[in-house]
């Protein structure tokens, strides 16, 4: 199974030659307007040559598409690659009960390349027909779309599904050979646990809320997380300082930003020894994680460039780069 | 002809269908390696097929070997000798050393060459040391050719 990705990891090693590195990150903050920046990344080739548009959505569409379209060049078989979408099928699960509730269909708000587009998910719950939807999603749909209807919560129904890509991430990631796969889905689900945390700590939410929005399975207790959460961000910071997350609460200490900016990084720390793998797909979803963190970082340089912000307050947020 | 012919045709064959196995196994992966470095950046097509041709030398190996045998057995002047058991055991087992160190060095040396085309991918003004790791491998396989041959011809026919 290994030697099936030789060809496909040696293109990626010849690709990563042209990832933003930190030097190229700082080129693009020394660009000091919006215009300058696009300039720039078109000349580093990022965007379609046949679309001069200078909305960066487009350009930043293009890249996501560019990076996906490269991978189905290389294999076959995309499932393994799955991992790395649930997050976004959740997603338009969300967006197509809202939807479906609301009575109207705003198209731009789904993602697009996921096995059930998002125009087909709002007729599945339209019809209520959830054995049309993997199985994973069945059940969750069905009670987001009930608590939705019921009680018209908007947040309740995000926390269901959010939950349950969680849980799909966690699951996924038990079944996967490849070991950088399971490592991502465990930092996956550990920091959108340390992020709900930290979020319910600061608006005070119930023991309740938190216990439906946080997935145990991965390295916290879910109990041990509600009860610092519950007696203040203080008690956040000192149980993550405990449990060896020292970066997590020293970012937040700092900044919101800081600590968004810290939950990305984490990623990029799982994913970097896949640098110097040879063989095997882990390589491949690295290089796939490490795009669409540069596709990220460029986004937050645009638009602290658009919206005028600080330099300091645009590096603050820039994320550490996979190269 | 003799069990000892026998044995001795199959220490021959076993040097080159082993070593020839390793060959082809570290050229295919290196190949597979080569050919994505080469549809991204075509310019390095030099590089990588030297380092595709790394693991190719154990297969060589195992045809000199078996060569020098079928030599001495007289199969190539159309005269093979009727050797004895004992003598046929002998040519086997001075051929066994060429046969299997070919297969595992060619494997791992192919592999080897996979890792260090990723170094010529990123940096190919590192061809020289990225040569290197893959070379160090093809010692083992130049020992066991040097004891298969001299075992051969120290085989009293």
């Amino acid at each position: 199974m290994a030697d099936n990705y030789i060809y496909a990891v040696a293109r990626i090693r010849s690709l990563e030659m042209s990832l933003f590195s930190k030097s190229t990150i700082e080129q693009l903050l020394s660009e000091k307007t919006y215009e300058d920046c696009l300039r720039f990344l078109k000349d580093h080739g990022w965007g379609n040559s046949d679309n001069d548009s200078e909305d960066a959505s487009y350009m930043l569409l293009a890249e996501n598409k560019k990076t996906w379209d490269t991978i189905k060049e290389m294999t076959s078989d995309m499932e393994p690659f799955r991992v790395l979408t649930i997050p976004d099928e959740y997603h338009n699960l969300k967006a197509a009960i809202k939807t479906a509730v609301k009575g109207e269909i705003e198209a731009a708000i789904f993602f697009e390349g996921t096995v059930i587009s998002g125009e087909k998910m709002v007729d599945i719950v339209r019809r209520n027909a959830y054995e049309e939807l993997p199985e994973s999603m069945r059940e969750c749909a069905k009670e987001a779309y009930e608590g939705f209807v019921h009680t018209g919560d908007g947040q309740l129904c995000d926390i269901v599904i959010d939950k349950a890509a969680l849980e799909a991430i966690l699951d996924a990631g038990e079944k996967a050979e490849e070991e950088l796969i399971k490592d991502y889905a465990k930092t996956y689900v550990d920091v959108a646990n340390i992020r709900t945390t930290v979020r319910c700590a600061k608006t005070g939410k119930s023991a309740d809320f938190m216990r439906r929005a946080l997935v145990a399975g991965a390295t916290f207790e879910v109990e041990k997380l509600v009860s610092a959460a519950l007696a203040g961000v203080e008690d956040v910071i000192r149980y993550l300082s405990e449990s060896g997350y020292t970066d997590a609460a020293e970012s937040l200490k700092k900044s919101s930003s800081a600590f968004e900016c810290w939950c990305d990084n984490m990623i990029i720390e799982t994913i970097k020894p896949q640098k110097y793998n040879s063989f095997t797909i882990g390589a491949l979803i690295a290089y796939i994680l490490a795009r669409l963190n540069e596709i990220k970082t460029v986004r937050i340089v645009l638009s602290g460039r658009q919206n005028g912000l600080e330099e300091a307050a645009i590096r603050e947020r820039v994320r550490e780069m996979y190269v | 002809m003799t069990m000892g012919t026998v044995y001795a045709l199959l220490g021959a064959a076993l040097a080159v269908i082993l070593s020839g196995m390793g060959s082809a196994y570290g050229v295919g992966i290196a190949g597979q390696a080569a050919s994505g470095v080469v549809s991204e950046d075509p310019s390095k097509f030099a590089k990588v097929l030297i380092m595709q041709l790394l693991p190719g030398t154990q297969g060589i190996y195992g045809l000199l070997v078996g060569f020098i045998a079928l030599s001495k057995i007289g199969v190539l002047n159309g005269e093979p000798a009727q050797l004895s058991t004992s003598t046929g055991l002998l040519f086997l087992a001075a051929c066994l050393p060429i046969a299997i160190v070919g297969l595992v060095s060619g494997r791992n040396q192919g592999k080897t060459s996979v890792s260090a085309i990723g170094i010529v991918a990123k940096k190919p003004d590192q061809f020289g040391k990225a040569m290197l790791f893959p070379a160090m491998v093809e010692t083992y396989a130049i020992l066991a050719l040097l004891v298969s041959i001299l075992a051969v011809q120290g085989v009293p026919v």
